[in-house]
């Protein structure tokens, strides 16, 4: 073996050893969500790397003590409806910035872009008497409604930048065959925008499917809320008691779908990002 | 010819803001009209509980902001997580852009692989990892106790020098995957020939790194970096869930948090939440025109 | 055929909901618990009230974290929303509630409060209105590990300096025999509501009084509440662990519950869960009162406990305050403290054979449930929560040695009575 050879080889090793660290690092707390999700009682309180007697009890009792499966469908209404809502209105809107000149352009890419800048809280109270004084209180279209906040600047931008990329031929084509704007949004563009369009649909629906602090706000009964606030909300058989098992099984439940969304997409992610943030 | 395309841009024009109207609409709703009420509520005395009966103070709420040093320690705090932990974030995640970036069989498993912390909503993960931190059950202090790397179990969250590090970590972990991503995609999108000509003239890989990878990515950088700053800036539910209202790690929005709710003075929470709009608001104003001057240069 | 099926299902739904209509119930909703045994038993006693009176009780979840819960009811009350009619509110909250709940002794009969503790109906009791009716008290106890003491020779501490010196013994001792993750004592000293309680039992364990005396004058600045902080300060990475300072109930239970503490401070709740069939430590918890500060002290234990209120915006304000009057009857209360060892707010019950057979320490711990320390909820008000916020944060930064007691606690007197408005504190 050539000194050269030894090096090359050292230096494949340490570029495995750092693979292993940053996969360690980035899965071990899941790892450690499922263990300690098969876990019951005062088991969890010990460190045990493999639990030696999986139990399954937490993953049923999830479901037993509350409409978790009614809240994963509260979950799956909002962000769905949130995407739907946020991607049909943010088309219109990206057509018209992406593909129109006309003056104060720029000043409205700011102005949306500075509503995504808004802290969550500094809208809290403001928004509770928006939602009751519309009487959506503890309605889940107060949430794909409100929700509207964050993931609307964000669409906004990321299909401006798509838009703008489309070659120009086909719009010009499209006019001289004198087809109105919504045609050509509707008929030339949107199938274009396949990709990008789920790209940034399912940002927006990873940000609404994770959302708190409004949908604790805005939700009353159990069977309204959402899978974030449901967790949150877990509680054990008193007042102070926190059924960790409980709660790690059902994060484990809405992660690994999760997951399982991401692999699919990650491709058409990273693109979309690219997309939307550098050329942006 | 001249007055038909006029008139025809005229028509675009015109279906552009038919096409914006919408998003505006709805934008007004609900940004522009709880942010709009949330100010207005900070120049008076409202109380959560009967905020119909609240007065005119005029910048009493402000003026006492300015004069609390609990707030400024939140802005201090935030500052110095939103700092370290960007910075810390940008650094790990170039490195783990840059190996993703290399060929290596399973590559799409480990990308995959560092997307899982961001798909867990925050709430848990925060939850999980004050569990993790525990000192005296927690496996973290268990398994640097294995490997000796520490004589006695440190309590993390409950020092003050521990705490907002503890916090920093798993924000790291929550956000590089993202960052990682970005600049994944920003390698991915850069020029071939460069590297191939440097490989070719024996150029040493990290004088590739500094001079032409670096340089090239910078654009890339600069947005990951100014989006990450922003959310960090706002954070709230990480610092809430894993040490709530400890004054050691208090942000700002749990500051405004905490007097808007708990004690329930919607009037001084309203003051503290417009303050944090504006500083942010500043922020971006400056930013985008440091932006804009170096786009021209 | 297509349009036949909507067409009956519509119908059905008619009839069902005609047909409940026909009744003329009236549907209630009340929110008690969140989940487990609570959620349960309060299921079972709603629904037996609904059954005898034939009206409908829907059950609302709400948070089981007190200060989001208490949240939630500032906001629904403040948009008077009728969207919960029986509210269940915590022992300090009634000051801050109390405008938009309802004058219940119009409702009850005026011996109906006779048979609960006086004390708590002095509490639930706002400027002459009777806003609440007590539903389940709470004391902070202290509990130990009988088989260390045993072990060590040792008896249950009356007084704080026996804790500390027994705790610091057997600790050591545990240590040295290989168990280096033993602790003497945990508690609740995180900056949250919880330290509030604790802090006040030593405060008051001393004679230190409870922050500010029934007159509104601020008090809590005198040297017996300074000795007491500097003791608890001693604490602190003695017999305590540094994390000891963001505990919350239930991490201060993992530690203990581990079999990793000799004493622990906390709610009874912990009882039934470190007897659990799978508790390391199952058999071996003693219970007793909260030490007394010194020989001139006496033992004590913070006053917790849950009220049911009824909301102005209720619909239905006289069935309401009628369900109110079951849950918080005598039979209701022992079927609770039988089911979920939930303490009555009726002495009586302390004195009950069924009661006693099934939580023997509710006999041994009466006087202290009975004389448990209220926190200054009633007397601060609203700016109750300001008041708590202020004292844990002071005493927060005392047990982490940022700063001495005694400058502590003057500077905690000055902020609380400018707080106070001259003791108005209105």
């Amino acid at each position: 073996m050539t000194p050269r050879r030894i090096k090359r080889l050292i230096g494949r090793g340490a570029f495995y050893l750092l693979l292993l660290v940053i996969g360690l690092y980035t899965v071990f707390p899941f790892y450690w969500a499922v263990v300690s999700s098969l876990k019951s009682g005062s088991a969890l309180f010990q460190v045990e790397f493999w639990p030696a007697h999986p139990a399954w009890d937490n993953y049923v009792a999830v479901f037993r003590e509350q409409p978790f499966g009614r809240n994963i469908l509260n979950s799956l209404f909002v962000a769905v409806s949130t995407v739907a809502l946020s991607l049909s209105l943010a088309l219109a809107a990206a057509y018209a910035l992406g593909r129109v000149r006309f003056r104060g352009r720029g000043l409205l890419l700011a102005v949306i872009l500075g509503v995504s800048m808004f802290p969550q809280i500094a809208v809290l109270s403001g928004m509770f008497e928006l939602i009751s004084g519309l009487g959506l209180y503890n309605n889940l279209l107060a949430l794909s409604f409100s929700y509207l906040i964050f993931t609307l600047p964000f669409t906004v931008w990321v299909l401006t930048t798509f838009m703008r990329e489309l070659p120009q031929e086909l719009e010009e084509a499209a006019i001289v065959d004198g087809a109105t704007p919504f045609t050509i949004v509707t008929r030339v563009f949107m199938p274009l925008m396949g990709p990008a369009l789920v790209t940034t649909g399912l940002l927006a629906f990873i940000a609404a499917w994770n959302e708190f602090l409004f949908a604790l706000t805005f939700t009353l009964t159990s069977d309204m809320r959402t899978v974030p606030v449901a967790i949150a909300l877990i509680s054990g058989a008193s007042a102070y008691e926190l059924p960790w098992g409980n709660i790690m099984a059902a994060s484990v439940i809405v992660t690994v779908p999760l997951i399982a969304l991401v692999l699919v997409f990650q491709r058409r992610i990273v693109t979309g990002l690219t997309a939307g943030a550098i050329k942006g | 010819m001249s007055t038909h395309a006029s008139r025809l841009t005229r028509q675009r024009v015109r279906s552009a803001w038919l096409f914006l109207a919408p998003v505006l609409v709805v934008l007004a709703l609900v940004a522009g009209w709880p942010l709009l009420k949330t100010i207005g509520y900070g120049f008076t005395d409202a109380s959560l509980i009967d905020p119909a009966s609240a007065k005119f103070i005029g910048l009493d709420n402000f003026s006492y902001l300015l004069l609390d040093s609990h707030w400024w320690a939140a802005v201090w705090n935030t500052t110095v997580f939103a700092v370290v932990s960007v910075a810390l974030e940008t650094v790990l995640g170039l490195v783990i852009a840059l190996a993703l970036n290399a060929q290596f069989p399973g590559r799409g498993g480990l990308r995959a692989a560092i997307l899982i912390p961001w798909a867990i909503p925050t709430v848990v993960s925060a939850q999980m990892w004050s569990w993790m931190f525990n000192d005296v059950f927690g496996v973290i202090n268990h398994m640097l106790l294995a490997l000796h790397l520490i004589s006695h179990p440190i309590a993390w969250l409950a020092s003050p020098d521990t705490a907002l590090l503890s916090i920093i970590l798993v924000d790291v972990w929550k956000t590089t995957p993202f960052m990682a991503l970005l600049l994944l995609a920003g390698l991915q999108m850069l020029p071939q020939e460069c590297f191939e000509s440097a490989r070719v003239d024996g150029v040493h890989p990290l004088k590739v790194f500094f001079r032409i990878t670096l340089p090239l990515l910078k654009p890339a950088l600069t947005v990951a970096i100014i989006f990450r700053l922003l959310d960090a800036l706002r954070m709230f539910d990480l610092v809430y869930v894993m040490s709530g209202n400890s004054r050691d790690t208090m942000s700002m929005s749990v500051y405004a948090r905490q007097q808007l709710i708990d004690f329930g003075d919607l009037g001084f929470g309203s003051a503290a939440a417009t303050m944090i709009f504006a500083i942010i608001a500043l922020f971006t104003a400056v930013y985008l025109t440091v932006a804009r001057v170096g786009r021209e240069r | 055929m297509k349009l036949f099926l909507p067409r009956f299902l519509t119908m059905l739904l008619l009839i069902l909901v005609g047909s409940s209509g026909a009744v003329r119930a009236a549907t209630l909703s009340i929110s008690c618990g969140a989940v487990g045994v609570e959620m349960r038993l309060c299921r079972q006693g709603v629904e037996a009230w609904a059954k005898q009176t034939g009206n409908q009780v829907k059950v609302v979840a709400t948070p089981n974290s007190s200060t989001e819960r208490f949240a939630l009811y500032q906001q629904i009350l403040a948009s008077h929303s009728s969207d919960i009619d029986i509210l269940q509110i915590d022992v300090v909250w009634p000051g801050t509630l109390a405008p938009h709940l309802v004058d219940l002794s119009q409702y009850i009969g005026k011996d109906a409060t006779k048979q609960f503790f006086p004390a708590l109906i002095a509490n639930d009791t706002v400027n002459g209105k009777l806003v609440a009716l007590p539903w389940f008290t709470n004391a902070g106890v202290l509990y130990y590990r009988k088989d260390l003491l045993k072990k060590y020779h040792a008896q249950p501490p009356a007084t704080w300096q026996q804790l500390t010196d027994t705790a610091r013994r057997i600790q050591n001792a545990e240590r040295k025999a290989g168990n280096p993750r033993m602790y003497g004592f945990v508690f609740q000293a995180k900056g949250y509501e919880g330290l509030t309680c604790d802090a006040l039992e030593w405060i008051d364990s001393f004679g230190g009084g409870t922050l500010i005396d029934a007159d509104g004058k601020v008090t809590v600045d005198n040297p017996r509440a300074v000795a007491a902080l500097q003791l608890a300060r001693s604490w602190i990475g003695d017999i305590a662990p540094r994390g000891v300072l963001n505990y919350d109930e239930e991490e201060s239970r993992g530690v203990f519950q581990s079999g990793n503490a000799v004493f622990m401070r906390n709610w009874p709740y912990a009882w039934a869960l470190g007897n659990a069939k799978d508790s390391p430590i199952r058999g071996k918890i003693g219970v007793i009162a909260v030490p007394a500060g010194g020989t001139d002290g006496h033992q004590t234990g913070t006053l917790g406990g849950w009220q049911l209120a009824v909301s102005r915006y209720s619909q239905h304000p006289e069935l309401a305050a009628d369900l109110v009057r079951y849950l918080t009857s005598y039979a209701e209360q022992k079927r609770r403290a039988l089911a979920g060892s939930y303490n009555p707010a009726i002495p009586a019950l302390y004195r009950d054979h069924d009661v006693l057979a099934a939580v023997p320490f509710f006999g041994t711990l009466y006087t202290t449930f009975e004389h448990a320390v209220a926190r200054p909820s009633r007397i601060a008000g609203s700016k109750y929560a300001r008041v708590s916020a202020e004292f844990y944060y002071t005493v927060h930064d005392v047990l982490s040695g940022k700063i001495a007691a005694a400058p502590a606690l003057a500077t905690l007197q000055q902020k609380l009575t400018r707080l106070s408005r001259g003791g108005q504190w209105r």
